[in-house]
């Protein structure tokens, strides 16, 4: 009879509803436990392996709709990150994942330790960190409080990423009004590795040695998971912050070092980072995925804190922790190398031929489940999704007054949040240690890193919440299709995707409906542009009891690869003199646009219907043509239409342009100068260069680069804005930054 | 010719610094804790967070094993050149004058920056492409990035090494966002053989990857001097 | 014994975190507030309280640019 049978005094079902479980789910783990109530080790282990976070529960049966197979694939989902490869022996290791509840409690430091956590799942499977994007999403900057948030996040994003020596090359930020109680903070990493060198978690081996390192562990983020990713943010968010977890840069740049010159020795037979439920979850999907057992003594832990409980040390959080398994030869070698790097370690465990995982405490056995149970059969739920028939967000402000001119217009979408230069904002990262950045933020549409052979890597993160809330399937299809139309501008071709799905409360109907859809567009954009996911994150319950849910934000994170880099794409006008066209199956309209924000308007019901064909043919044809060296310049149309494209293209390039757009009658002049949608490109270069994308899809000159004001006209409308004028209103995000 | 680029826990930018090095001559990493400095000619202390920045920048890594022979190494005449993090180190030994101190702005700033070359007879400026005085060709395009840059020394300090000739790079007219005392970008020690900048050269060696190459010409300086015997 | 060092930036010397809290406390409310700097804190247990002075010169203060000075506490002097 196992020692760890119930004592009266145990805990029961008002402890599990309390952790975050359902009385049924309770009831199954009672089962699982072959008949007896768990103990407390065992009830915090089942509630944060069976917490949303951790599980899946919402979300699994969904994600298992998605291609994730291709040819460039080598690690698909599953693994602590996926990974593709890119020529030369090498493969790119890259992923997305959410820090959104711990950074609206501590931006910095939620900001922070997201960084850190997505850069071990990067090294946890062998390859080197060699850039970080960011994706961000807060209330509208008019609030102190959003205010407050924003440059907290940025600077614990930058504190992290720079003092661990990896460049953010990239990023986005949206400012909105249903982010202001639920902030988002994604972080997105690449890595380089060679192909055979890539690791996976499995635990093997009975008798293999299971080896702790990194940081000592403390009370860091305790009942994290289940307390704050699976439950509504409520009122008393300053109780939250014992449980926020502190990171330190300088410690995870010494167990980077030391856990690539262990797999470099050859001394692992499998590694895993320790993130969210700590202990609990990276031991228990080692022993799953190895279908093996393992036995775990916390008393060998290394602590930092005094009198901690056997539950504490399995759900702790603490950083800059690794988790690995060595044949019981190496152990010394493994920890002679975690000295040389200033790195604790301690063997705590075995692989076992049980499948259970043991938890002892010394010699007394504090807990034991079966592996499955923890891991595999946490129960998946079954979506009800319900289309709403209401509008479920409150239309925003107007800031742009009615019967504003073209000019009037111009200029406050380029001074509005979502549009706005975020110069001030990456000016706090450093885009370029590790030399392998050829287009730093502003230069391009993607970032571009360059590989050993001569070629590059391009990598962009992007997803326009509003518009998947007007639509959620084509919104997120307009997502996927923006990503690899910035890949398209810098002459790369999409090898593969990431995903952090950030949306409400599934159980909510229209929720479900939106989680539905939008992972419906994702899968049908990403089998058309053949651009598999190969992992990624899902982060639910984004919403306020009193403030509604946040915007659904599928956003999507993409690598492509370009073969030479010194053909990437820009994005200023470069020549005076240069042809500058419009290029694509560009069909703008006003719905969900950037405009219709500034004027107050509604979400519409729905949005316009996109020819994937169309714009991936447009987007093999833009790629083409940049790395022939066929153009100057090349820009994909994002929000604020038209001419804000121009607008950026002159501020790049510090030159203005001459352009006309549609002749007098031929429709509402804001439509073709603000509209929106995919599959529309702006180019500059030689009459020639630019002419030869007509051949593959429809391209129309507009006019000529040069001079020092932009000119645009369209029907009878001339709109006139010198650069000055133009870099006066683009520059409004500085005095968020004073 | 040998570069020896030191190597603590926490530098981030040493094998950028090895790499660019290695455009001129050979290089060679030295670990924090060794004393041999592996027949170097002259030894590049690199950019990064030392240490974590732990107490203050530079601060721990002062005392290094490694640094210890830096200091007989530059006391021996031996070239020392300190970039950012390194320059925060070799204040914090002493080897040059004055402190680095947070941004004026208070935040970490990455920028391409315009430096002015204030003396093309250093060991460290000598390739500097020189034109007339006002010509275009006179400004470095060289990376900053740092929170700890603002240079600073006490007013007899700034008085003695204006009149010495010690300032070797100033931040252009418009380029000074850290608040550094007189524009001071990199400053050299009495002697001559000993170098600090705040801006990072090693990453301004490539037209492709740092949109110049301005940098490049710091670390061939150095090998002419030590090729050349210091003539 | 148990010390306490206290580290301040000397008079005169730009402190921008400083300014940037004494602009920050009005718009929380609160008035009359002026000369605010930012130091550091370290605390340390010694045998031998004579060598503090230098541990400061040495390594936790940086003399040029700040200015220390040192608590002992438990009653000691």
């Amino acid at each position: 009879m196992s020692e760890s049978a119930q004592r009266p005094d145990g805990p029961g079902l008002q402890d599990a509803l309390a952790l975050g479980l359902t009385a049924a789910e309770y009831e199954l783990v009672c089962e699982k436990q072959g008949g007896r109530a768990p103990n407390q080790v065992e009830l915090a282990m089942y509630s944060l392996l069976w917490s949303e976070h951790c599980a899946y529960k919402h979300s699994k049966k969904l994600l298992r709709t998605l291609p994730t197979e291709g040819p460039h694939v080598v690690m698909g989902p599953g693994e602590n990150a996926g990974a593709v490869d890119v020529g030369g022996g090498l493969v790119c290791a890259f992923k997305v994942e959410s820090h959104n509840h711990p950074s609206a409690v501590e931006p910095f430091q939620g900001a922070a330790t997201g960084v850190g956590g997505i850069l071990r799942d990067i090294f946890a499977i062998g390859a080197r960190p060699i850039a970080v994007l960011d994706s961000l999403r807060f209330g509208e900057p008019s609030g102190e409080h959003a205010r407050y948030l924003l440059d907290g996040a940025v600077r614990g994003i930058g504190h992290y990423g720079n003092s661990i020596g990896v460049p953010t090359v990239g990023g986005e930020v949206y400012f909105e009004g249903p982010y202001e109680q639920n902030c988002l903070v994604n972080a997105m990493a690449l890595g380089l590795a060679e192909r055979e060198k890539l690791v996976r978690s499995a635990a093997a081996g009975v008798g293999n040695v299971i080896v702790l390192f990194g940081a000592r562990t403390g009370r860091d983020g305790i009942g994290g998971a289940s307390v704050l990713a699976s439950a509504e943010l409520g009122e008393g968010g300053e109780d939250k912050r014992p449980t926020v977890q502190v990171g330190d840069p300088f410690e995870e740049k010494k167990l980077l070092e030391c856990s690539l010159e262990l797999l470099e020795r050859g001394l692992l037979l499998a590694l895993q980072d320790l993130g969210a439920a700590g202990l609990t979850s990276s031991a228990a999907e080692m022993a799953s995925k190895g279908e093996v057992g393992i036995d775990l003594d916390v008393a060998k832990v290394p602590l930092r804190e005094d009198g901690m409980e056997p539950f504490e040390i399995m759900v702790s959080e603490s950083q800059e922790r690794m988790l690995c398994v060595v044949e019981p030869a190496n152990v010394d070698a493994v920890e002679a190398l975690c000295e040389k790097w200033e790195v604790n370690s301690a063997a705590i465990g075995t692989v076992t031929a049980t499948n259970r995982m043991r938890v002892f405490n010394g010699v007394q056995l504090a807990g034991d489940m079966p592996v499955k149970a923890l891991v595999d059969e946490c129960p998946l739920y079954d979506l009800e999704p319900v289309k709403p028939t209401e509008q479920i967000y409150a239309p925003p402000e107007a800031t742009l007054a009615q019967g504003a001119s073209p000019r009037q217009a111009l200029l406050a979408l380029l001074a509005s949040p979502n549009i706005a230069s975020r110069r001030p904002l990456f000016e706090q990262y450093d885009a370029i240690v590790q030399s392998r950045t050829v287009r730093r933020p502003e230069q391009a549409d993607a970032a571009v890193l360059a590989l050993p052979d001569g070629g590059a890597l391009a990598v962009s993160i992007d997803c326009n919440g509003r518009r998947v809330a007007a639509d959620p399937y084509r919104g997120t299809v307009g997502a996927v299709l923006e990503c690899a139309a910035n890949l398209a501008c810098v002459g790369a071709e999409p090898l593969g995707t990431t995903n952090n799905l950030n949306f409400g409360n599934p159980e909510k109907g229209h929720i479900a409906w939106q989680l539905t859809e939008s992972v419906r567009g994702l899968g049908d954009a990403c089998r058309a542009l053949g651009a598999p996911i190969v992992g990624g994150n899902v982060s639910l319950y984004n919403e306020g009891q009193a403030s509604g849910p946040v915007y659904p934000t599928p956003v999507i994170g993409m690598v492509g690869r370009l073969p030479d880099a010194s053909h990437s794409g820009r994005l200023g006008f470069a020549c005076s003199g240069d042809t500058v066209a419009l290029v694509g199956p560009f069909a703008p309209s006003l719905a969900a646009s950037e405009l219709a924000k500034l004027r107050g308007e509604p979400l519409p019901d729905g949005l316009a219907e996109i020819d994937i064909g169309a714009v991936h043919a447009a987007q093999f044809a833009i790629r083409g043509a940049v790395r022939a060296g066929a153009l100057s310049s090349a820009h994909d149309i994002a929000e604020g239409g038209l001419a804000t494209a121009l607008a950026e293209c002159c501020l790049a390039g510090g030159m203005g342009a001459d352009v006309r757009l549609q002749e007098a009658g031929e429709g509402d002049p804001f439509v073709a100068l603000f509209g929106e949608g995919p599959g529309g490109f702006l180019v500059s270069g030689t009459p020639n260069g630019v002419s030869s994308l007509g051949r593959r899809t429809p391209t129309r000159v507009i006019g000529t680069a040069g001079g020092s004001s932009l000119q645009i006209t369209t029907g009878d409308l001339t709109l006139s804005a010198t650069l000055s004028e133009l870099a006066e209103a683009h520059g409004a995000l500085a005095e968020l930054f004073g | 010719m040998k570069f020896g680029v030191l190597q603590f826990p926490g530098s981030c930018d040493e094998l950028d610094a090895l790499q660019a090095a290695r455009k001129v001559g050979d290089a060679e990493l030295i670990w924090h804790s060794e004393r041999d400095l592996k027949g170097a000619d002259a030894i590049v202390v690199p950019g990064g967070f030392s240490y974590g920045d732990y107490l203050r920048a530079g601060a721990i890594a002062r005392f290094a094993p490694a640094m210890e022979s830096v200091i007989d190494f530059a006391n021996g005449g031996g070239l020392v050149l300190g970039i950012c993090n390194g320059f925060q180190v070799l204040c914090e030994a002493r080897l040059l004058p004055g402190a680095l101190l947070s941004n004026a702005n208070r935040r970490f700033t990455f920028r391409q920056v315009e430096l002015e070359v204030a003396d093309h007879n250093t060991h460290f400026t000598r390739a500097c492409t020189a034109a007339a005085p006002g010509g275009a060709d006179e400004r470095l395009s060289i990376p900053a990035k740092h929170s700890w840059g603002r240079y600073y020394s006490s007013e007899e300090t700034l008085k003695a090494i204006e009149e010495n000739g010690q300032v070797v790079l100033r931040y252009a007219q418009g380029q000074n966002f850290n608040g550094s005392l007189a524009d001071i970008a990199g400053v050299r020690n009495e002697a001559g053989n000993v170098f600090g900048l705040m801006p990072h050269p090693e990453h301004a060696v490539d037209e492709l990857i740092g949109g110049s190459a301005d940098g490049l010409e710091i670390f061939e300086s150095m090998r002419l001097s030590v090729e050349g015997a210091y003539v | 014994m148990r010390a306490r060092v206290l580290i301040r930036p000397k008079a005169g010397i730009l402190d921008p975190q400083g300014e940037a809290v004494e602009r920050a406390l009005p718009a929380l409310g609160f008035v009359g507030v002026a000369n605010v700097h930012i130091g550091r804190l370290v605390e340390l247990d010694v045998e031998d309280p004579s060598q503090i002075k230098e541990m400061c010169e040495k390594l936790l203060a940086n003399p040029l640019v700040e200015d220390y000075e040192v608590q002992l506490l438990d009653g000691g002097a």
